[in-house]
């Protein structure tokens, strides 16, 4: 893989804000020409990541959402066997042809592309161990063969394959190695602050204050099942925005709390820790 | 320069090799680092590093290898207060510029060497070494960004690559500490096989061809039974005494292999310290079945996973009893009976909560000798599911490792 001369610079966007290590990433997948395989807390943004780089270079972005049942082959191209016996039985279409019946998947798509795509492939994790490894070579080498029709699908320019993962099973290391690696961290009181201006301008300062110190001090109650994450507190400031709501504090009667825990025990333990007024450990 | 980085990672475990140096050299000749010791810093862990487990070590390693924080602040000034005075030794200053420096006060050296050094950023930029005699930036970054004053111009930093590394941000992700029940999950699911069994309810797609083509074309409709898990998994673990420290970790390796839905059967027993002819099937050590029954019970490809720290009084492990647990002079001793259960399970593996270091000695050096022994941390229960599944037909997971 030869480094492309002079790649675009990948900055963050207007709604996205990124820092040093992630550029840094996601610069290394453009220049390097490999995937970049994103992690981190759930609500930290990998999945914007793709579509903030496909808005920042001006390409379009195709989506793989993995699943538990997907297969490495979906992602190529799919044969519709089905639908072709269906046909030759009952003679509808030319069965003869065999590319009627074949369905390109996120992965052929993007090859067959004429321009340059970013493809994200959603959830690597979430699919069966052996997944990541069937795909190994299509993303080195950007190309496959459709074994029913001999074809070759091969990438006229080479996709940016943003791939995220939320750890619920450990990727091969053959798989890894080919990958830039990037752990989004949760993002500190400074960054938030910024995170929150992007998605709510004009938002009173002393309410974005106040919404961020209760954020953080639930955060640091560590007898949280779930703690809350940034998406979270965006949706969190939404329905107070939107219910004119002004002035918060940490107690039993903080507004909207659903919007922030996700689980029945969390709020049950934050209503004992902080209806008899005490205060959580910072 | 920077292979001696990449020994330093691989003599702390982070296993990179040519194809991480080759990727390395790639990016660096693109000049991605911006020609920063902070540039490097990002560009190496984002290549370098490939699991947030390792994002610890690496940061380690980072600040080893480019000295401590407490000293990288002095060292890089003295190493300024040279290249100084190499400034001054320089033919290709005019004398003019030579007379300058000599009369300025310490700021505006300061401000002569900054513009040296950008000088020499934009000359060395075809060679674009990241760190070295040539003078770019990276030293010059780190040592100005101390006193407040950046060489390279570039606000709204997160820190210096070396303040970053040392804040040690992802101790809590290291993978040979001890295991969260997520952590169990993963590992745990890797024990997983799968195998076709029950009613025929997914369409065979070859096989359904295969048949209406020998049916002249009449669409002939082949059924098979779906993917079901096939793993039978015997979970034995230590309970009380010595074990009590564990307690935590033990409850939740408990609570995930039975909340754990890949396993075809899972049976839990419990047993204190040894077994001594019988497995229990509660942890108070009541029910329960005897070794010979459990041997009739189950066949030799369940896996037998022992939970224990393999801890105690010497004497312990000759006890004789019968099969029902009860002392008996002509019956079995305790290691005999940890011998069968070990003969009977074709694979079979022994975690231990006990730190390595103690393992070479007592009681653990002995059952380390019947059973495969692993530690108990992400790390060990990984080795001993790899061990587990080793030797099955299926292909994919041992073959990977």
């Amino acid at each position: 893989m030869t480094p492309v001369p002079n790649p675009v610079r990948f900055k963050g966007t207007d709604s996205y804000l990124t820092n040093e290590g992630l550029q840094a990433a996601v610069n290394c997948a453009l220049t390097l020409q490999r995937p970049l395989l994103v992690k981190g807390e759930p609500g930290t943004g990998k999945t914007l990541l793709a579509e903030a780089i496909a808005q920042a270079l001006g390409h379009r972005l195709l989506t793989w959402h993995v699943k538990s049942t997907t297969r490495a082959q979906d992602g190529l191209y799919v044969y519709d066997t089905v639908q072709r016996l269906y046909d030759s039985r009952f003679g509808d279409g030319d069965v003869k042809d065999i590319r009627r019946y074949i369905r390109m998947g996120p992965l052929g798509e993007a090859f067959s592309s004429p321009e340059r795509v970013v493809l994200l492939i959603d959830e690597v994790d979430k699919a069966d161990l052996e997944f990541p490894n069937d795909l190994l070579h299509e993303l080195d080498r950007m190309r496959f063969r459709v074994t029913e029709t001999n074809d070759e699908v091969a990438a006229k320019h080479r996709p940016v394959v943003v791939i995220t993962s939320n750890n619920e099973k450990e990727l091969p290391d053959a798989f890894l190695r080919r990958c830039v690696f990037h752990f989004i961290d949760f993002p500190d009181a400074e960054l938030m602050r910024r995170i929150v201006a992007v998605h709510h301008p004009g938002l009173d300062a002393t309410l974005t204050e106040q919404a961020l110190k209760v954020f953080y001090e639930l955060r640091a109650f560590t007898r949280l099942r779930k703690r809350p994450s940034t998406s979270e507190l965006i949706d969190w400031i939404a329905v107070l925005k939107s219910q004119g709501v002004t002035d918060i504090k940490l107690d039993e009667n903080l507004p909207f709390l659903g919007a922030l825990l996700k689980k029945e025990q969390d709020l049950v333990s934050v209503a004992e820790a902080f209806g008899r007024g005490r205060r959580p450990r910072a | 320069m920077y292979l001696p980085f990449f020994y330093e990672l691989r003599r702390r475990g982070l296993k990179v090799g040519a194809q991480e140096a080759l990727a390395l050299a790639g990016a660096l000749q693109a000049g991605l680092h911006d020609s920063s010791l902070d540039g490097f810093y990002h560009v190496a862990r984002a290549l370098l590093v490939h699991s947030e487990t390792q994002l610890d070590t690496f940061d380690q390693a980072f600040l080893a290898h480019f000295k401590g924080v407490e000293t990288a602040g002095l060292e890089l000034t003295q190493e300024l207060l040279s290249w100084l005075e190499e400034a001054r030794e320089r033919p290709d200053l005019s004398p003019e510029e030579l007379a300058l420096l000599e009369q300025l006060d310490p700021e505006e050296i300061r401000r002569m060497f900054e513009e040296r050094l950008r000088e020499q950023q934009e000359r060395h930029d075809g060679g674009n070494r990241w760190i070295g005699t040539g003078g770019t930036s990276p030293f010059g970054n780190g040592g100005f960004a101390r006193e407040g004053i950046r060489v390279g111009g570039k606000g709204g930093r997160q820190g210096m690559a070396l303040m970053q590394a040392g804040a040690r941000k992802y101790a809590g992700y290291r993978d040979d500490l001890v295991l969260d029940t997520r952590q169990m999950a993963v590992a745990l699911r890797k024990l997983r096989a799968f195998a076709r069994d029950g009613s025929p309810d997914e369409l065979d797609v070859d096989e359904t061809i295969a048949a209406t083509a020998k049916n002249a074309g009449e669409l002939e409709v082949v059924t098979r039974p779906p993917r079901r898990p096939n793993t039978r998994v015997v979970l034995a673990m230590d309970v009380g005494g010595s074990m009590d420290p564990y307690a935590a970790v033990m409850s939740r390796l408990f609570s995930v292999a039975s909340q754990a839905t890949h396993f075809k059967e899972l049976r839990i027993f419990y047993f204190h310290n040894c077994v001594y002819g019988k497995l229990y099937a509660t942890p108070q050590l009541t029910g329960g079945m005897t070794i010979p029954e459990l041997t009739a019970q189950v066949g030799r490809h369940h896996k037998l996973v022992m939970v224990g720290d393999a801890s105690m009084a010497p004497y312990e492990l000759s006890i004789r009893t019968d099969a029902e647990g009860h002392y008996k002079a002509d019956g079995l001793e305790g290691l005999t009976w940890l011998m069968q259960l070990a003969q009977h399970f074709e694979r079979n593996v022994w975690l231990n909560p006990e730190p390595l270091g103690t393992w070479r000695s007592g009681t653990i050096s002995v059952i380390a000798r019947v059973f495969p022994m692993f530690p108990l941390t992400v790390e060990g229960l990984g080795e001993a599911v790899a061990h587990l599944t080793r030797g099955r037909t299926v292909k994919g997971v041992a073959a990977r490792r």
